[in-house]
Protein backbone atom coordinates (compact mmCIF):
# COMPACT_ATOMS: atom_id res chain seq x y z
CA UNK A 1 0.00 0.00 0.00
CA UNK A 2 2.23 2.60 1.19
CA UNK A 3 5.14 1.33 -1.58
CA UNK A 4 2.29 2.36 -4.02
CA UNK A 5 1.77 5.97 -2.96
CA UNK A 6 5.43 6.29 -3.10
CA UNK A 7 6.03 5.28 -6.56
CA UNK A 8 2.45 7.37 -7.56
CA UNK A 9 4.27 10.59 -5.94
CA UNK A 10 7.33 10.27 -7.26
CA UNK A 11 6.18 10.26 -11.25
CA UNK A 12 5.47 13.88 -10.68
CA UNK A 13 8.38 14.52 -8.56
CA UNK A 14 10.99 12.79 -10.90
CA UNK A 15 9.20 14.93 -13.47
CA UNK A 16 9.63 18.20 -11.87
CA UNK A 17 13.00 17.04 -10.31
CA UNK A 18 13.93 16.69 -14.10
CA UNK A 19 12.73 19.73 -15.29
CA UNK A 20 14.57 21.76 -12.58
CA UNK A 21 17.92 20.14 -13.12
CA UNK A 22 17.81 20.62 -17.39
CA UNK A 23 16.78 24.40 -16.35
CA UNK A 24 20.36 24.15 -14.49
CA UNK A 25 22.32 22.71 -17.34
CA UNK A 26 21.24 24.38 -20.28
CA UNK A 27 22.54 27.33 -19.87
CA UNK A 28 26.10 25.67 -19.24
CA UNK A 29 25.35 23.42 -22.17
CA UNK A 30 24.54 26.51 -24.50
CA UNK A 31 27.58 28.38 -23.47
CA UNK A 32 29.88 24.97 -24.21
CA UNK A 33 28.13 24.88 -27.97
CA UNK A 34 28.78 28.24 -28.35
CA UNK A 35 32.35 28.52 -27.26
CA UNK A 36 32.77 25.43 -29.99
CA UNK A 37 31.50 28.15 -32.88
CA UNK A 38 34.54 30.20 -35.07
CA UNK A 39 36.17 32.95 -33.08
CA UNK A 40 34.42 36.32 -33.50
CA UNK A 41 31.04 35.05 -35.38
CA UNK A 42 27.74 35.44 -33.73
CA UNK A 43 26.23 31.85 -33.09
CA UNK A 44 22.31 32.14 -32.18
CA UNK A 45 21.17 29.60 -29.37
CA UNK A 46 21.52 26.55 -29.23
CA UNK A 47 22.97 25.35 -32.72
CA UNK A 48 25.64 23.11 -33.63
CA UNK A 49 28.68 24.60 -35.41
CA UNK A 50 29.60 22.92 -39.00
CA UNK A 51 32.94 22.08 -37.22
CA UNK A 52 33.64 22.49 -33.59
CA UNK A 53 36.41 24.99 -33.01
CA UNK A 54 38.34 22.72 -30.11
CA UNK A 55 40.96 25.25 -30.97
CA UNK A 56 38.84 28.41 -28.48
CA UNK A 57 39.86 26.98 -25.55
CA UNK A 58 43.33 26.59 -26.36
CA UNK A 59 43.29 30.40 -28.19
CA UNK A 60 41.81 31.62 -24.56
CA UNK A 61 43.88 29.95 -22.42
CA UNK A 62 46.90 31.81 -23.78
CA UNK A 63 45.01 35.13 -24.33
CA UNK A 64 43.80 34.93 -20.94
CA UNK A 65 47.17 33.57 -19.19
CA UNK A 66 45.28 30.86 -17.52
CA UNK A 67 48.48 29.43 -15.63
CA UNK A 68 48.91 32.66 -14.10
CA UNK A 69 45.72 33.21 -13.09
CA UNK A 70 45.13 30.43 -11.54
CA UNK A 71 48.53 31.24 -9.31
CA UNK A 72 47.33 34.16 -8.14
CA UNK A 73 44.55 32.85 -7.09
CA UNK A 74 45.92 29.83 -5.16
CA UNK A 75 48.38 32.83 -3.90
CA UNK A 76 45.53 34.38 -2.58
CA UNK A 77 43.69 31.27 -1.12
CA UNK A 78 46.83 30.33 0.37
CA UNK A 79 46.94 33.35 2.53
CA UNK A 80 43.32 33.91 3.35
CA UNK A 81 41.84 30.27 4.30
CA UNK A 82 44.64 29.81 6.97
CA UNK A 83 45.01 32.41 8.54
CA UNK A 84 41.23 33.30 8.70
CA UNK A 85 40.54 29.80 9.99
CA UNK A 86 43.57 29.77 12.33
CA UNK A 87 42.72 33.28 13.83
CA UNK A 88 38.50 32.95 14.08
CA UNK A 89 39.12 29.40 15.21
CA UNK A 90 41.17 31.22 18.19
CA UNK A 91 38.09 33.49 18.67
CA UNK A 92 35.62 31.12 18.44
CA UNK A 93 37.30 29.28 21.02
CA UNK A 94 37.46 32.77 23.59
CA UNK A 95 34.06 33.29 23.14
CA UNK A 96 32.56 29.72 22.95
CA UNK A 97 34.62 28.36 26.15
CA UNK A 98 37.19 30.39 27.65
CA UNK A 99 34.61 33.47 28.09
CA UNK A 100 35.96 36.27 29.54
CA UNK A 101 34.98 38.99 30.82
CA UNK A 102 33.71 41.58 27.88
CA UNK A 103 33.04 38.50 25.33
CA UNK A 104 29.31 38.75 25.11
CA UNK A 105 29.95 42.48 24.18
CA UNK A 106 33.14 41.24 21.64
CA UNK A 107 30.46 38.61 20.20
CA UNK A 108 27.79 41.48 19.39
CA UNK A 109 30.13 43.16 17.88
CA UNK A 110 30.98 40.29 15.32
CA UNK A 111 27.81 39.37 15.01
CA UNK A 112 26.55 42.77 14.24
CA UNK A 113 29.56 42.44 10.61
CA UNK A 114 27.07 38.78 9.69
CA UNK A 115 24.89 40.79 7.46
CA UNK A 116 27.33 43.77 6.45
CA UNK A 117 26.87 44.46 2.80
CA UNK A 118 30.99 44.81 1.11
CA UNK A 119 29.96 47.81 -0.85
CA UNK A 120 29.40 49.55 2.48
CA UNK A 121 32.88 49.47 3.13
CA UNK A 122 34.57 49.25 0.02
CA UNK A 123 35.40 52.90 -0.67
CA UNK A 124 36.99 53.83 2.74
CA UNK A 125 39.04 50.26 2.17
CA UNK A 126 40.18 51.21 -1.04
CA UNK A 127 41.80 54.73 0.56
CA UNK A 128 43.09 52.87 3.60
CA UNK A 129 44.82 50.52 1.31
CA UNK A 130 46.34 53.00 -0.73
CA UNK A 131 47.56 54.57 2.29
CA UNK A 132 49.11 51.35 3.21
CA UNK A 133 50.75 51.49 -0.06
CA UNK A 134 49.31 48.09 -1.09
CA UNK A 135 47.18 48.77 -4.08
CA UNK A 136 47.32 46.78 -6.69
CA UNK A 137 48.90 43.91 -4.81
CA UNK A 138 47.64 40.71 -3.25
CA UNK A 139 47.77 41.86 0.13
CA UNK A 140 44.99 44.46 -0.93
CA UNK A 141 42.47 41.83 -1.14
CA UNK A 142 44.25 39.30 1.35
CA UNK A 143 44.34 41.72 4.27
CA UNK A 144 40.41 43.07 3.93
CA UNK A 145 39.22 39.18 3.21
CA UNK A 146 40.41 37.95 6.52
CA UNK A 147 39.01 40.95 8.04
CA UNK A 148 35.48 40.46 6.28
CA UNK A 149 35.40 36.70 7.37
CA UNK A 150 35.75 37.04 11.04
CA UNK A 151 32.12 37.62 11.69
CA UNK A 152 30.99 34.36 10.08
CA UNK A 153 33.85 32.22 10.67
CA UNK A 154 33.90 33.22 14.33
CA UNK A 155 29.98 32.81 15.12
CA UNK A 156 30.29 29.32 12.93
CA UNK A 157 33.60 28.19 15.28
CA UNK A 158 31.28 29.59 18.55
CA UNK A 159 29.03 27.59 17.73
CA UNK A 160 31.26 24.67 17.71
CA UNK A 161 33.25 24.99 20.69
CA UNK A 162 29.72 26.04 22.68
CA UNK A 163 28.97 22.30 21.59
CA UNK A 164 31.24 20.67 22.94
CA UNK A 165 31.28 19.03 26.76
CA UNK A 166 33.09 20.50 29.43
CA UNK A 167 34.29 17.05 30.33
CA UNK A 168 37.09 17.07 27.97
CA UNK A 169 38.16 20.42 29.01
CA UNK A 170 38.15 19.20 32.74
CA UNK A 171 39.90 16.12 32.21
CA UNK A 172 42.37 18.13 30.56
CA UNK A 173 42.91 20.74 32.93
CA UNK A 174 43.24 17.79 35.58
CA UNK A 175 46.43 16.25 33.20
CA UNK A 176 47.88 19.70 33.89
CA UNK A 177 46.98 20.57 30.46
CA UNK A 178 47.56 24.70 29.80
CA UNK A 179 45.08 26.50 27.57
CA UNK A 180 47.19 27.01 24.67
CA UNK A 181 47.86 22.94 24.50
CA UNK A 182 43.91 22.31 25.43
CA UNK A 183 43.40 24.39 22.45
CA UNK A 184 46.37 22.89 20.13
CA UNK A 185 46.19 19.14 21.20
CA UNK A 186 42.02 18.73 22.35
CA UNK A 187 39.88 21.16 20.78
CA UNK A 188 41.40 21.59 17.31
CA UNK A 189 41.71 18.15 16.63
CA UNK A 190 38.07 17.72 17.69
CA UNK A 191 36.86 20.60 15.72
CA UNK A 192 38.07 18.67 12.24
CA UNK A 193 34.45 18.35 10.82
CA UNK A 194 33.66 22.07 11.41
CA UNK A 195 36.85 23.05 9.87
CA UNK A 196 36.93 21.65 7.23
CA UNK A 197 33.64 22.84 6.09
CA UNK A 198 34.80 26.48 7.32
CA UNK A 199 37.63 26.05 5.27
CA UNK A 200 35.29 24.60 1.70
CA UNK A 201 33.03 27.55 2.31
CA UNK A 202 36.30 30.31 2.92
CA UNK A 203 37.98 28.95 -0.52
CA UNK A 204 34.79 29.38 -2.30
CA UNK A 205 33.97 33.08 -1.61
CA UNK A 206 37.71 33.53 -1.96
CA UNK A 207 37.86 32.38 -5.44
CA UNK A 208 34.58 34.11 -6.16
CA UNK A 209 35.27 37.61 -4.43
CA UNK A 210 35.17 39.93 -7.39
CA UNK A 211 34.47 43.62 -6.42
CA UNK A 212 37.36 43.59 -3.97
CA UNK A 213 39.44 42.62 -6.90
CA UNK A 214 38.26 45.03 -9.37
CA UNK A 215 38.42 48.04 -7.13
CA UNK A 216 41.43 47.19 -5.38
CA UNK A 217 43.89 45.25 -8.32
CA UNK A 218 44.02 46.68 -11.92
CA UNK A 219 46.05 43.82 -13.02
CA UNK A 220 44.33 40.88 -13.59
CA UNK A 221 46.95 38.76 -13.15
CA UNK A 222 47.03 39.75 -9.09
CA UNK A 223 43.51 38.98 -8.41
CA UNK A 224 41.39 35.89 -7.80
CA UNK A 225 39.40 33.80 -10.28
CA UNK A 226 36.33 35.77 -10.76
CA UNK A 227 38.03 39.20 -10.87
CA UNK A 228 40.09 37.84 -13.74
CA UNK A 229 37.40 36.96 -15.19
CA UNK A 230 35.23 40.32 -14.97
CA UNK A 231 38.53 41.79 -17.04
CA UNK A 232 38.91 39.08 -19.46
CA UNK A 233 34.75 39.78 -20.43
CA UNK A 234 35.73 43.67 -20.42
CA UNK A 235 38.14 43.06 -23.24
CA UNK A 236 37.03 40.01 -25.09
CA UNK A 237 32.93 40.31 -24.66
CA UNK A 238 32.50 41.31 -28.39
CA UNK A 239 34.21 38.21 -29.45
CA UNK A 240 31.25 35.60 -28.11
CA UNK A 241 32.78 32.23 -28.25
CA UNK A 242 36.21 33.34 -27.17
CA UNK A 243 34.29 34.71 -23.82
CA UNK A 244 32.22 31.51 -23.46
CA UNK A 245 35.23 29.58 -23.97
CA UNK A 246 37.16 31.74 -21.61
CA UNK A 247 34.07 31.29 -19.04
CA UNK A 248 34.39 27.68 -19.19
CA UNK A 249 38.25 27.33 -18.44
CA UNK A 250 38.05 29.57 -15.75
CA UNK A 251 35.11 27.67 -13.83
CA UNK A 252 36.72 24.91 -14.48
CA UNK A 253 39.41 24.13 -11.40
CA UNK A 254 36.26 25.02 -9.31
CA UNK A 255 34.08 22.62 -11.15
CA UNK A 256 36.80 19.66 -10.84
CA UNK A 257 37.44 20.35 -7.18
CA UNK A 258 33.32 20.58 -6.24
CA UNK A 259 32.80 17.23 -8.12
CA UNK A 260 35.65 15.72 -6.31
CA UNK A 261 34.41 16.70 -2.81
CA UNK A 262 30.63 16.88 -3.75
CA UNK A 263 29.43 15.93 -0.29
CA UNK A 264 31.45 18.29 1.68
CA UNK A 265 30.60 21.28 -0.30
CA UNK A 266 26.70 20.95 -0.14
CA UNK A 267 26.86 20.10 3.56
CA UNK A 268 28.77 23.27 4.51
CA UNK A 269 27.17 25.02 2.13
CA UNK A 270 23.23 24.37 3.02
CA UNK A 271 24.69 24.54 7.36
CA UNK A 272 26.87 27.25 6.25
CA UNK A 273 23.47 29.58 4.94
CA UNK A 274 22.06 27.99 8.38
CA UNK A 275 24.08 30.05 10.26
CA UNK A 276 24.32 33.49 8.51
CA UNK B 1 53.76 31.81 22.40
CA UNK B 2 53.54 28.28 24.40
CA UNK B 3 56.01 29.38 27.03
CA UNK B 4 54.11 32.56 28.32
CA UNK B 5 50.96 30.31 28.76
CA UNK B 6 52.21 26.88 30.30
CA UNK B 7 52.41 26.55 33.71
CA UNK B 8 50.18 29.28 35.39
CA UNK B 9 51.20 28.52 38.58
CA UNK B 10 54.78 29.19 38.42
CA UNK B 11 53.76 32.31 36.69
CA UNK B 12 51.00 33.96 39.20
CA UNK B 13 52.59 36.15 42.26
CA UNK B 14 52.95 33.98 45.41
CA UNK B 15 50.08 35.71 46.83
CA UNK B 16 47.37 34.40 44.67
CA UNK B 17 48.82 31.27 44.37
CA UNK B 18 47.81 30.45 47.57
CA UNK B 19 44.15 30.93 47.11
CA UNK B 20 44.00 29.89 43.83
CA UNK B 21 42.67 26.41 43.95
CA UNK B 22 39.49 27.20 45.65
CA UNK B 23 38.87 30.56 43.22
CA UNK B 24 39.35 28.44 40.24
CA UNK B 25 36.04 26.31 40.58
CA UNK B 26 34.11 29.23 41.43
CA UNK B 27 35.27 32.35 39.19
CA UNK B 28 38.53 31.01 37.15
CA UNK B 29 36.33 32.78 34.42
CA UNK B 30 36.93 36.40 36.18
CA UNK B 31 40.05 35.84 37.23
CA UNK B 32 42.44 37.94 35.93
CA UNK B 33 44.95 35.94 34.66
CA UNK B 34 41.76 33.92 32.83
CA UNK B 35 41.07 36.95 31.35
CA UNK B 36 44.12 38.01 30.08
CA UNK B 37 44.18 34.01 28.04
CA UNK B 38 40.74 34.44 26.93
CA UNK B 39 41.38 38.20 25.16
CA UNK B 40 44.96 36.95 24.14
CA UNK B 41 42.82 34.06 21.62
CA UNK B 42 40.51 36.61 20.95
CA UNK B 43 43.16 39.44 19.74
CA UNK B 44 44.12 38.77 16.30
CA UNK B 45 41.00 38.01 15.21
CA UNK B 46 39.88 41.29 16.82
CA UNK B 47 42.77 43.08 15.08
CA UNK B 48 41.79 42.54 11.82
CA UNK B 49 38.30 42.70 11.97
CA UNK B 50 38.69 46.54 13.76
CA UNK B 51 41.13 47.32 11.48
CA UNK B 52 38.99 46.22 8.08
CA UNK B 53 35.75 46.28 9.23
CA UNK B 54 34.85 48.66 12.02
CA UNK B 55 37.47 51.29 10.87
CA UNK B 56 36.35 51.59 7.77
CA UNK B 57 32.48 51.35 8.85
CA UNK B 58 33.53 54.62 10.95
CA UNK B 59 35.05 55.91 8.10
CA UNK B 60 31.84 55.47 5.48
CA UNK B 61 29.97 57.35 8.19
CA UNK B 62 32.57 59.93 8.60
CA UNK B 63 32.66 60.56 4.84
CA UNK B 64 29.17 60.69 4.53
CA UNK B 65 29.47 64.32 5.58
CA UNK B 66 31.53 65.81 3.56
CA UNK B 67 31.70 66.71 0.09
CA UNK B 68 35.02 65.17 -1.40
CA UNK B 69 36.13 64.29 -4.28
CA UNK B 70 39.39 62.29 -3.08
CA UNK B 71 42.13 64.30 -4.34
CA UNK B 72 41.11 67.98 -3.15
CA UNK B 73 40.95 68.40 1.00
CA UNK B 74 36.68 67.95 1.77
CA UNK B 75 34.56 70.37 2.85
CA UNK B 76 31.89 69.26 5.57
CA UNK B 77 28.13 69.41 4.39
CA UNK B 78 26.16 68.05 7.51
CA UNK B 79 23.24 65.98 5.93
CA UNK B 80 23.34 67.08 2.56
CA UNK B 81 24.63 64.16 0.95
CA UNK B 82 21.71 62.33 2.71
CA UNK B 83 18.78 64.83 1.58
CA UNK B 84 20.24 64.20 -2.03
CA UNK B 85 19.54 60.04 -1.14
CA UNK B 86 15.86 61.22 -1.30
CA UNK B 87 15.19 63.70 -3.26
CA UNK B 88 17.68 62.97 -6.75
CA UNK B 89 15.62 59.96 -8.29
CA UNK B 90 18.39 58.00 -9.51
CA UNK B 91 19.71 57.97 -6.47
CA UNK B 92 16.41 56.92 -4.73
CA UNK B 93 15.85 54.64 -7.84
CA UNK B 94 18.86 52.55 -7.01
CA UNK B 95 17.08 51.46 -3.55
CA UNK B 96 13.71 50.71 -4.99
CA UNK B 97 15.23 48.61 -7.72
CA UNK B 98 16.78 46.61 -5.13
CA UNK B 99 13.81 45.89 -3.45
CA UNK B 100 12.24 44.75 -6.72
CA UNK B 101 15.11 42.54 -7.17
CA UNK B 102 13.71 40.93 -3.42
CA UNK B 103 10.72 39.31 -5.53
CA UNK B 104 13.17 37.31 -8.30
CA UNK B 105 16.06 36.80 -5.77
CA UNK B 106 13.53 35.68 -2.90
CA UNK B 107 10.07 35.10 -3.24
CA UNK B 108 10.24 33.36 -6.37
CA UNK B 109 13.29 31.15 -4.95
CA UNK B 110 11.38 30.74 -2.06
CA UNK B 111 8.47 29.84 -3.17
CA UNK B 112 9.01 27.65 -6.00
CA UNK B 113 11.78 25.96 -3.49
CA UNK B 114 8.91 25.37 -1.87
CA UNK B 115 6.35 23.86 -3.91
CA UNK B 116 9.76 21.62 -5.32
CA UNK B 117 10.95 20.54 -2.49
CA UNK B 118 7.41 18.74 -1.19
CA UNK B 119 7.04 17.37 -4.55
CA UNK B 120 10.32 15.45 -4.49
CA UNK B 121 9.95 15.13 -1.30
CA UNK B 122 9.29 11.29 -1.66
CA UNK B 123 12.03 9.96 -3.96
CA UNK B 124 14.65 12.12 -1.56
CA UNK B 125 16.60 9.20 -1.17
CA UNK B 126 16.32 8.31 -4.51
CA UNK B 127 19.41 7.84 -6.91
CA UNK B 128 17.75 11.02 -9.15
CA UNK B 129 17.50 12.92 -6.28
CA UNK B 130 21.30 12.09 -5.23
CA UNK B 131 22.37 13.20 -8.80
CA UNK B 132 19.99 16.08 -8.69
CA UNK B 133 21.85 17.36 -5.50
CA UNK B 134 24.87 18.07 -6.79
CA UNK B 135 23.53 19.71 -10.39
CA UNK B 136 21.10 22.01 -7.97
CA UNK B 137 24.23 23.04 -6.62
CA UNK B 138 25.85 24.27 -9.70
CA UNK B 139 24.83 27.57 -9.40
CA UNK B 140 26.36 28.56 -6.06
CA UNK B 141 29.60 26.83 -6.94
CA UNK B 142 30.12 29.57 -10.01
CA UNK B 143 31.24 33.00 -9.15
CA UNK B 144 28.61 35.12 -9.85
CA UNK B 145 30.28 37.02 -12.50
CA UNK B 146 30.41 33.99 -14.66
CA UNK B 147 26.80 33.53 -14.09
CA UNK B 148 26.45 36.79 -15.40
CA UNK B 149 27.99 36.15 -18.88
CA UNK B 150 26.20 33.08 -19.17
CA UNK B 151 22.86 34.86 -18.88
CA UNK B 152 23.77 37.65 -20.84
CA UNK B 153 24.48 35.38 -23.71
CA UNK B 154 20.92 33.64 -23.21
CA UNK B 155 19.47 36.51 -22.94
CA UNK B 156 20.53 38.23 -26.37
CA UNK B 157 18.63 38.83 -29.41
CA UNK B 158 20.07 35.65 -30.67
CA UNK B 159 20.30 34.04 -27.34
CA UNK B 160 18.64 30.79 -26.40
CA UNK B 161 15.79 32.60 -24.83
CA UNK B 162 14.76 34.02 -27.97
CA UNK B 163 15.28 30.88 -30.01
CA UNK B 164 12.94 28.91 -27.63
CA UNK B 165 10.05 31.50 -27.66
CA UNK B 166 10.86 31.48 -31.72
CA UNK B 167 10.42 27.86 -31.77
CA UNK B 168 6.87 28.01 -29.49
CA UNK B 169 5.61 30.89 -32.00
CA UNK B 170 6.11 33.64 -29.20
CA UNK B 171 8.26 35.05 -32.24
CA UNK B 172 6.92 38.14 -31.18
CA UNK B 173 7.98 39.35 -27.95
CA UNK B 174 11.62 38.42 -28.84
CA UNK B 175 13.97 40.94 -27.77
CA UNK B 176 17.45 42.00 -26.30
CA UNK B 177 15.68 41.12 -22.80
CA UNK B 178 19.05 43.16 -20.91
CA UNK B 179 18.91 46.17 -23.18
CA UNK B 180 14.84 47.15 -23.09
CA UNK B 181 14.01 49.52 -20.69
CA UNK B 182 10.93 47.77 -19.54
CA UNK B 183 12.40 44.44 -19.20
CA UNK B 184 16.25 44.62 -18.28
CA UNK B 185 15.31 44.62 -14.30
CA UNK B 186 13.19 41.88 -14.55
CA UNK B 187 15.37 39.88 -16.93
CA UNK B 188 18.61 40.73 -14.10
CA UNK B 189 16.02 39.22 -11.85
CA UNK B 190 15.46 35.75 -13.51
CA UNK B 191 19.47 35.36 -13.12
CA UNK B 192 19.02 35.76 -9.85
CA UNK B 193 16.35 33.47 -9.40
CA UNK B 194 18.16 30.85 -11.20
CA UNK B 195 21.61 30.76 -8.96
CA UNK B 196 19.06 31.08 -5.93
CA UNK B 197 16.55 28.74 -6.34
CA UNK B 198 18.65 25.60 -6.53
CA UNK B 199 20.14 26.42 -2.83
CA UNK B 200 16.61 26.97 -1.33
CA UNK B 201 15.25 24.00 -2.69
CA UNK B 202 17.67 21.81 -1.08
CA UNK B 203 18.05 23.87 2.16
CA UNK B 204 13.81 23.03 2.19
CA UNK B 205 14.42 19.64 1.22
CA UNK B 206 16.89 19.42 3.79
CA UNK B 207 14.28 20.77 6.32
CA UNK B 208 11.43 18.51 5.01
CA UNK B 209 13.78 15.65 5.53
CA UNK B 210 13.87 16.23 9.65
CA UNK B 211 9.80 16.64 9.50
CA UNK B 212 8.32 13.83 11.50
CA UNK B 213 6.69 11.41 8.69
CA UNK B 214 3.77 10.40 11.02
CA UNK B 215 2.32 13.58 11.22
CA UNK B 216 2.27 13.36 7.20
CA UNK B 217 0.06 10.69 7.52
CA UNK B 218 -2.21 11.61 10.16
CA UNK B 219 -3.47 14.05 8.12
CA UNK B 220 -3.85 11.98 5.32
CA UNK B 221 -6.07 9.92 7.35
CA UNK B 222 -7.85 13.05 8.72
CA UNK B 223 -8.39 13.47 4.76
CA UNK B 224 -6.42 15.96 4.43
CA UNK B 225 -5.31 16.08 0.04
CA UNK B 226 -1.77 17.04 -0.60
CA UNK B 227 -2.21 20.93 -0.77
CA UNK B 228 -3.92 21.07 2.39
CA UNK B 229 -1.81 18.72 4.12
CA UNK B 230 1.47 21.20 2.66
CA UNK B 231 -0.12 24.78 3.51
CA UNK B 232 -1.12 23.63 7.07
CA UNK B 233 1.78 20.95 8.42
CA UNK B 234 4.47 21.52 6.02
CA UNK B 235 5.13 25.13 5.58
CA UNK B 236 4.16 25.92 9.12
CA UNK B 237 6.82 23.44 10.59
CA UNK B 238 8.95 24.80 7.99
CA UNK B 239 9.68 28.31 9.40
CA UNK B 240 13.04 28.28 10.50
CA UNK B 241 13.88 27.34 6.74
CA UNK B 242 12.14 29.84 5.23
CA UNK B 243 13.13 31.99 7.15
CA UNK B 244 17.07 31.28 6.05
CA UNK B 245 15.79 31.15 3.08
CA UNK B 246 14.81 34.57 2.75
CA UNK B 247 17.30 36.28 4.74
CA UNK B 248 20.34 34.85 2.61
CA UNK B 249 18.15 35.36 -0.46
CA UNK B 250 16.97 38.74 0.42
CA UNK B 251 20.63 39.96 1.50
CA UNK B 252 21.73 38.90 -1.94
CA UNK B 253 19.17 41.22 -3.62
CA UNK B 254 19.72 44.41 -1.31
CA UNK B 255 23.63 43.79 -1.80
CA UNK B 256 23.42 42.21 -5.61
CA UNK B 257 26.40 44.32 -7.58
CA UNK B 258 27.93 41.15 -9.30
CA UNK B 259 25.17 40.09 -11.88
CA UNK B 260 24.49 43.31 -12.70
CA UNK B 261 28.22 44.77 -13.19
CA UNK B 262 28.27 42.13 -15.72
CA UNK B 263 25.01 42.03 -17.95
CA UNK B 264 23.89 45.55 -17.92
CA UNK B 265 26.23 47.57 -16.30
CA UNK B 266 23.06 49.20 -14.32
CA UNK B 267 21.57 50.31 -17.75
CA UNK B 268 19.75 50.91 -19.99
CA UNK B 269 19.46 54.31 -18.38
CA UNK B 270 19.18 53.47 -15.09
CA UNK B 271 16.87 50.98 -15.28
CA UNK B 272 18.97 48.53 -13.70
CA UNK B 273 21.26 50.67 -11.39
CA UNK B 274 21.08 49.36 -7.47
CA UNK B 275 22.51 50.78 -4.82
CA UNK B 276 26.11 48.22 -5.12
CA UNK B 277 26.70 49.48 -8.34
CA UNK B 278 25.50 53.16 -7.55
CA UNK B 279 28.33 53.27 -4.65
CA UNK B 280 30.64 51.83 -6.83
CA UNK B 281 30.28 54.09 -9.27
CA UNK B 282 29.78 57.40 -7.38
CA UNK B 283 32.71 56.32 -5.23
CA UNK B 284 35.17 55.50 -8.72
CA UNK B 285 34.19 57.13 -11.75
CA UNK B 286 32.06 60.04 -10.49
CA UNK B 287 34.68 60.50 -7.67
CA UNK B 288 31.47 61.78 -5.55
CA UNK B 289 33.30 60.19 -2.67
CA UNK B 290 30.89 61.68 0.18
CA UNK B 291 27.43 60.73 -1.74
CA UNK B 292 28.44 57.37 -2.59
CA UNK B 293 29.39 57.20 1.29
CA UNK B 294 26.08 58.44 2.42
CA UNK B 295 24.32 56.13 0.11
CA UNK B 296 26.51 53.28 1.88
CA UNK B 297 25.48 53.94 5.02
CA UNK B 298 21.73 53.79 3.82
CA UNK B 299 22.75 50.56 2.51
CA UNK B 300 23.98 49.02 5.38
CA UNK B 301 21.01 50.28 7.46
CA UNK B 302 18.62 49.33 4.91
CA UNK B 303 20.00 45.87 5.15
CA UNK B 304 19.82 45.52 9.01
CA UNK B 305 16.20 47.18 8.75
CA UNK B 306 14.86 44.14 6.69
CA UNK B 307 16.91 41.27 7.83
CA UNK B 308 16.51 41.80 11.67
CA UNK B 309 12.44 41.72 11.73
CA UNK B 310 12.67 38.80 9.07
CA UNK B 311 14.91 36.86 11.95
CA UNK B 312 12.59 38.00 14.57
CA UNK B 313 9.09 36.88 13.06
CA UNK B 314 11.24 33.48 11.78
CA UNK B 315 13.04 32.51 14.47
CA UNK B 316 11.59 34.79 17.35
CA UNK B 317 8.22 32.52 18.85
CA UNK B 318 9.90 29.12 17.26
CA UNK B 319 11.82 28.12 20.74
Amino acid sequence: MSSVTTVRAGIPGRIILILLMIVTVVPFVSVFITALHPSGTYPSGIALPATPHWENFVQAFQVADMGALLLSSGIIVLAVVPISMLISTMAGFALGHLRPPGSRIAFLAFVLGLTLPLEGIITPLYYQVRSMGLLNTRWAIILPLIGLYMPFAIVWMRAHFIGMPAEITEAARIDGASTWQLFWRVQVPLARPALSSLGILLFLWTWNQFLLAIVLVDDPLKRTMAGALGAFQGQWGTNIPLLCAGALLILTPTLIVYLVFQRAFISALLEGSVKA
Amino acid sequence: MTGIVTTPEVATPPATAAARPERRRSTRRRSGRGALVGWLFLLPATVFYIAFVLWPILSTINYSFYDWNGITPATFVGVQNYVALVTQPELLGSIINAFVLIIFFSLIPTALGLVIAATIRGISGSRLAGIARVVLFLPQIIPLVAAGIIWTWLLSTDGLINQLLRGIGLGGITRAWLGDFTTALPAVGVIGAWVLLGLCTLLLLSGMSKLDPSLSEASRLDGAGAVREFLSITVPLLKAEIGVCITVTVIAALASFDIIYIATQGGPGNSTMVPGLQIFYLAFTQREVGLASALAVALMVLVLAVVLPIQRIFRGNDQ
